[in-house]
């Protein structure tokens, strides 16, 4: 949940697109045949020049490490000889993956990950949620203000929200754990139970804020003339929240949890950053780390290839899993 | 943003609640950068030994801010800038790209287009995670790691910057100006540049901030791909210095200075910016 903000992204197909004038564009119809030949080519060179840097660099730096990654993954490389020579590649169909999944300590990671899933998105959602209908309720005082405080640590790097919330995690330098413990509550948020929380808590930190944004922003898209109807009909604030804000918001509340199921599956940098102060994360603690860990000390880049395709596949799994479970009933999300 | 709803006379149990939990809320998210404001004037030794929200009877955050400047050489400034170079960079060529493509799909019907428009979605659902290490590979074969280029050109591509711009450019750019621009002799990128463009202007201004944001918070990409600190941005330089705290605890009081400084730069940012965060760009999302 942490570099790559993909929480922040928004995915869903666009609307159709708005219907095109007769001559909205390409080929001026109805002008003679050699000036249309003419505005077509004139066209297609604008298209070519808008479309093809995006496309060329989006096949560069996005497909092209995916099909390489792919590809990685079905090779084994091994040092020839007695290591001095060229190191060969063979063709090793799957057997990376059945090393990957055949290891315990990735099923174990595979487990952890799902674990923190199952903490990280209920949370993330009923957060974002509670605090962008607080924040959009009657009662709201300075909700401008609000909005901005609770945006902020979208803009504090998941590394430094994960340096940040580490020294808030051990009894020396934290001030909450200070004041617990002189109350005689002695937590330790680093301890092998609570670990998946201190993490999800960095996480909801850093993006609970920009989801309530995405679902303020749904919340002030809806026309003002149902609530004055509402009102007229003399519905309460919590009727007009259950009956209308929730479900004429649910899109939003849909794409914020794919979000939160993509981003969390990237899990890295918050157990990277902790490990230094606690024995309760290992080197290979998420996939990912598992993966990067492969590549760079291990030195085996084809099997840190399957591990990151697998994670990808897991991501996707769930994203369109969870979507067809929503958009099964009633009304389709997107 | 407008309360629509505040009209209604609320009761007085319901709107102390409310507020209650905003305000509690609003500590929750304030409590780790107060801490660090705090922390960033306490002496190495302080740091450890004293209460974390209150000042200590000698504060030397002028101490901590030159040794922050003055260690490795300076390296920190270098550090802000490469960040400050990634992102705005990246973000400014991100834009252009997304905004191009974007209205391009949005305005021209050509073979293949939606099967390109979701291709260019998919690519929002792949983690992040899954394209750095293979990144690494494949920029490794054409010797471009290790240089500024390894972090600048992957962050060009923003497929949500495609999203946006499509949805902006269909609901901001009448077809008729296009055609009556046309009809005037204006070439398509003439319309692009000069026409469109402005009227896309709130978009293109999200697709920069977010990318910004996005860029400079990023730490997987930096970290595989650089290996020179000169060449580091402020998240990968602060994890740097964050390794050496076992050899010297002098750099804990490094990485708590330099990240109230990171943290204190982002929000002035957030907060100087915060109305160019344009809600009715998500609209897309909602509407429909």
């Amino acid at each position: 949940m942490s570099q790559t903000r993909a929480a922040g992204r928004v995915l869903r197909p666009a609307p159709a697109p708005a219907p095109q004038s007769p001559r909205g564009s390409g080929p001026a119809r109805g002008s003679g045949p050699t000036r249309a030949g003419q505005r077509r080519r004139h066209s297609r060179a604008a298209l070519l020049v808008m479309v093809a840097p995006f496309a060329v660099m989006f096949a560069a730096f996005f497909l092209a490490p995916i099909v390489y990654a792919i590809n990685d993954s079905l090779f084994s490389t091994k040092a020839s000889g007695l290591g001095f020579g060229a190191p060969e590649k063979t063709f090793v169909l799957f057997a990376n993956y059945a090393t990957a999944l055949g290891d315990p300590s990735f099923i174990e990671s595979l487990g952890r990950l799902l674990a923190f899933a199952a903490i990280e998105v209920p949370l993330m959602v009923v957060t974002a949620v509670g605090l962008a209908l607080l924040i959009d309720s009657a009662g709201a005082r300075f909700p401008r203000i609000f909005r901005v405080v609770f945006f902020i640590p979208y803009g504090v790097p998941g590394v430094i929200a994960a340096l940040l919330w580490g020294f808030l995690y051990i009894p020396a330098t934290s001030p909450i754990l200070q004041v617990l413990s002189v109350l005689g509550i002695d937590l330790n948020p680093l301890s092998t139970d609570s670990i998946l929380f201190a993490i999800a808590n960095i996480a909801l930190w850093g993006f609970a804020g920009y989801n309530m944004f995405i679902l303020i922003a749904a919340l002030n898209a809806i026309p003002s003339e149902l609530f004055e109807a509402a009102k007229i009909d003399g519905a309460s604030e919590w009727a007009i929240t259950w009956r209308i804000k929730l479900p004429l918001v649910r899109p939003s509340v849909i794409l914020v949890t794919v979000f939160t199921i993509i981003g969390t599956l990237q899990l890295f940098v918050e157990p990277l950053v902790l490990r230094p102060l606690t024995t309760a994360i290992s080197s290979d603690y998420t996939p990912n780390l598992a993966a990067y860990n492969q590549a760079f000390s291990q030195g085996n880049p084809n099997l840190a290839a399957a591990m990151a395709v697998i994670v990808a596949l897991l991501g996707f799994a769930f994203s369109f899993g969870f979507l067809r479970l929503v958009n099964r009933k009633g009304d389709r999300a997107w | 943003m407008v309360n629509r709803t505040r009209s209604i006379r609320q009761p007085l149990t319901s709107t102390v609640a409310v507020n209650g939990v905003l305000l509690i809320a609003a500590l929750y998210f304030l409590l780790p950068i107060l801490w660090v404001l705090v922390a960033a004037t306490k002496s190495p030794g302080e740091l450890f030994s004293s209460f974390g929200l209150w000042f200590t009877d000698s504060p030397q955050a002028w101490l901590n801010l030159t040794n922050v400047f003055t260690q490795d050489g300076g390296i920190f400034t270098s550090w802000i800038l490469n960040s400050v170079l990634y992102s705005a960079v990246g973000a400014f060529a991100a834009t252009i790209l997304s905004a191009a493509c974007g209205y391009a799909i949005a305005k021209f019907p050509f073979r293949g287009r939606e099967l390109l428009f979701s291709i260019i979605l998919g690519g929002v659902l792949v983690p992040a995670t899954v394209i750095a290490l293979p990144l690494y590979f494949l920029l490794n074969a054409v010797d471009l790691t290790g240089t500024y280029w390894s972090v600048l050109l992957p962050s060009m591509v923003s497929p949500f910057g495609v999203y946006l711009a499509r949805i902006h450019a269909n609901a901001a750019v009448p077809d008729e100006i296009i055609e009556a621009a046309r009809i005037d002799g204006a070439g398509d990128l003439r319309i692009f540049g000069a026409i469109a463009a402005r009227m896309m202007t709130p978009a293109l201004v999200t697709i920069f901030l977010f990318q910004f944001v996005t860029i400079w918070n990023n730490y997987l990409l930096p970290l595989v791909m650089l290996n020179e600190a000169r060449t580091f941005p402020l998240t990968l330089g602060l994890t740097l210095w964050n390794s050496q705290t076992q050899r010297d605890p002098m750099f804990y009081q490094l990485v708590v200075t330099g990240s109230a400084l990171s943290a204190v730069l982002l929000v002035a940012l957030m907060i100087g910016l915060q109305r160019f965060w344009r809600a009715d760009l998500t609209a897309g999302a909602t509407k429909g």
